[in-house]
């Protein structure tokens, strides 16, 4: 790529950049870096701090040090243990579907064909709906069991018509959120199979590779990398899916659809027991931390050049 | 190509089924928001109709939407512009000036990025209540700042990289500060990747949903809350809800649009070249 070649220049350049004064450059990073150290540390350090606290904004007398009875109460709840399954659930499956779906989609539109470009435009678009809006399309028009189009679709053909979400509430949400993020991995998807080398997919080819052979042995490992952040990033969004679930079943029924990013909004801001849901939000941060730390590993091994 | 005529009509109509089927959700409610409030839930669906804009004129003229229109407008403007004003400085100072901690330092800022949002939502929401700063727009735009800060400064020293160095040199030869050098060179040499930045940033902040639901309910709600308030009524006003949210949701699909290669730039921190 273009792009790559110019940065290779301007970094062996460098040297003659520093050679005329030291810049002092605390000054110009300081801003930034103060306040992402701030926003790091301040609301971290403060859901530690409560998570050990008996704290409920609605019982001023109890106040005072838990210890890790917060975190006894929550880990001996079956609420919290029935929605971190629900999580662990909404992104594997939403991971499944988009990265699985995405290959495919890219794939497909790497190929030449007629109007590839707007099919491409439109394809992409649910990326750029807002959660709030793609969670009512689909609660109100689509799957409204009475008014909805796949209520009536499924009444032409004379299937029981589905209520999707009083019966399927966790798997409607994963169908909200998955077609939300599908985009998003065709993209990412897209830009690592145009950055394969022609000359090697040329080659295949004249070894006589078909098309399935092809994408096995050279599309799918070229792909590695790419489908390994893709999963890494969504991880990291899907955890805190909110509001999808907040417009659609407001966790219900009963647990059936809260999430542990629900949970602990429950807890927080409907309960008012703050130390209950720091407890919840450390469990959170140590989820996605996991993830992270995979993630940083790997970008930093593309930013090295 | 080698490819025979009739695979690549298979192709040509696997993709646009593909691109049907993901789009379809989306023209389905534009659709609705053009029908009557009677057409919006007929049964069977109608698929033509009559028209109307009676739905757009009723959303426009509603006095509380343009406040929500307004307020998701100065909110993302606002948080992109001084995320931008503070991102600079630290992203020339990298591109330019690289120290041995620079790349430690990009990296940790990226990684403020990972931490989720409700692992906070307690402290943040406890904060701004004792701020002041609940349901207000400077309240939004400090989280909003604080969030994309990372994604901004990464995207900007990425474009700042790709500015050539010679030109920078030859200003500082002929004696320019480095204010000058910044604001007469690097800038204007960068006006495109600063816009694909912004629009990024602006989409973010636009269709953010978990800050905006949780921090705001009237004063300062964009139009993400707004939205959301209609999940209660069942069925009494889909066109008028299609309507709002067709406006809601066009202008940033068209930014979307534009900016798709910066995207995967921006989201994947580089990670996908």
């Amino acid at each position: 790529m273009a792009t790559t070649s110019t940065v290779a220049v301007g970094a062996g350049s460098v040297p003659g950049g520093r050679r005329r004064r030291d810049v002092n450059t605390l000054p110009l990073m300081a801003p930034s870096v103060v306040l992402l150290l701030l926003w790091m540390i301040v609301p971290l350090a403060m859901t530690l701090w409560f998570s050990f606290q008996y704290y409920n904004l609605l019982n001023p007398f109890m106040t005072g040090f838990a210890g890790l009875d917060n975190y006894r109460f929550l880990l001996t709840d079956r609420a919290l243990w029935t929605s971190m399954g629900n999580t662990l659930l909404l992104v594997g499956w939403v991971l499944v579907i988009t990265v699985g779906g995405g290959t495919l989609l890219a794939v497909l539109f790497d190929q030449e064909f007629w109007g590839r470009g707007v099919a491409r435009l439109l394809a992409i678009a649910p990326f750029f709906v807002m959660p709030t809006v793609s969670a009512l399309i689909w609660k109100n028009m689509l799957m409204h069991p009475v008014n909805g189009l796949f209520a009536f679709v499924s009444r032409t053909l004379g299937l029981p018509v589905i209520d999707f979400f009083t019966n399927f509430p966790l798997t409607s949400i994963v169908i909200i959120v998955a077609w939300q993020w599908l985009p998003f991995a065709l993209l990412i998807l897209l830009t690592a199979i145009q950055s394969l080398d022609s000359e090697q997919k040329e080659a295949a080819r004249m070894d006589g590779a078909g098309p399935l052979a092809m994408f096995f042995f050279i599309i799918l490992p070229h792909l590695g990398r790419a489908i390994s952040v893709v999963i890494m990033i969504q991880t990291i969004f899907l955890l805190s899916v909110f509001a999808e679930i907040y417009v659609t079943t407001s966790g219900g029924p009963g647990l059936a659809s809260t999430n542990l990013a629900f949970f602990i909004y429950q807890r927080a801001l409907l309960d008012f027991d703050v130390g209950l849901a720091s407890a919840g939000g450390i469990i959170a941060i140590v989820l996605a931390n996991i993830v992270a730390i995979f993630l940083v590993r790997s970008i930093a091994r593309n930013i090295a050049d | 190509m080698r490819s025979s005529l009739r695979e690549r009509i298979l192709i040509t109509v696997l993709g646009w089924l593909a691109a049907f089927l993901m789009f379809f959700p989306i023209f389905w409610m534009v659709l609705t928001g053009f029908k009557t409030e009677i057409d919006a839930v007929s049964t069977p669906p109608k698929l033509f109709f009559t028209p109307t804009l009676e739905n757009f004129e009723a959303v426009r003229a509603r006095a509380d939407y343009v406040h929500f229109a307004l307020n998701s407008i100065i909110i993302s403007v606002a948080a992109t512009a001084l995320s931008i004003l503070i991102a600079v400085p630290a992203a020339y100072a990298m591109a330019f000036f690289p120290k041995k901690r620079t790349k430690d330092i990009l990296l940790w800022m990226l990684s403020t990025k990972m931490m989720p949002a409700v692992g906070v939502l307690v402290p943040i929401y406890l904060l701004a209540k004792d701020l002041g700063a609940l349901d207000t727009r400077w309240g939004l735009i400090l989280i909003y700042v604080l969030m994309n800060l990372p994604i901004v400064v990464w995207m900007l020293y990425t474009f700042f990289k790709e500015v050539p160095k010679d030109i920078l040199e030859a200003g500082r030869m002929d004696g320019a500060k480095p204010k000058q050098e910044v604001w007469m060179l690097l800038l204007p040499l960068s006006v495109p990747g600063i816009a694909s930045t912004a629009l990024l940033s602006i989409i973010l902040c636009w269709n953010e949903a978990f800050w905006s639901l949780n921090l705001t309910s009237s004063q300062a709600a964009p139009l993400t809350t707004f939205i959301a308030s209609f999940s209660a009524p069942e069925g009494l006003f889909w066109a008028k809800l299609s309507a709002a949210s067709t406006v809601a949701i066009a202008p940033i699909l068209i930014f979307g649009w534009m900016s798709q290669r910066q995207l995967v730039r921006g989201l994947t921190f580089g990670a996908v070249k």
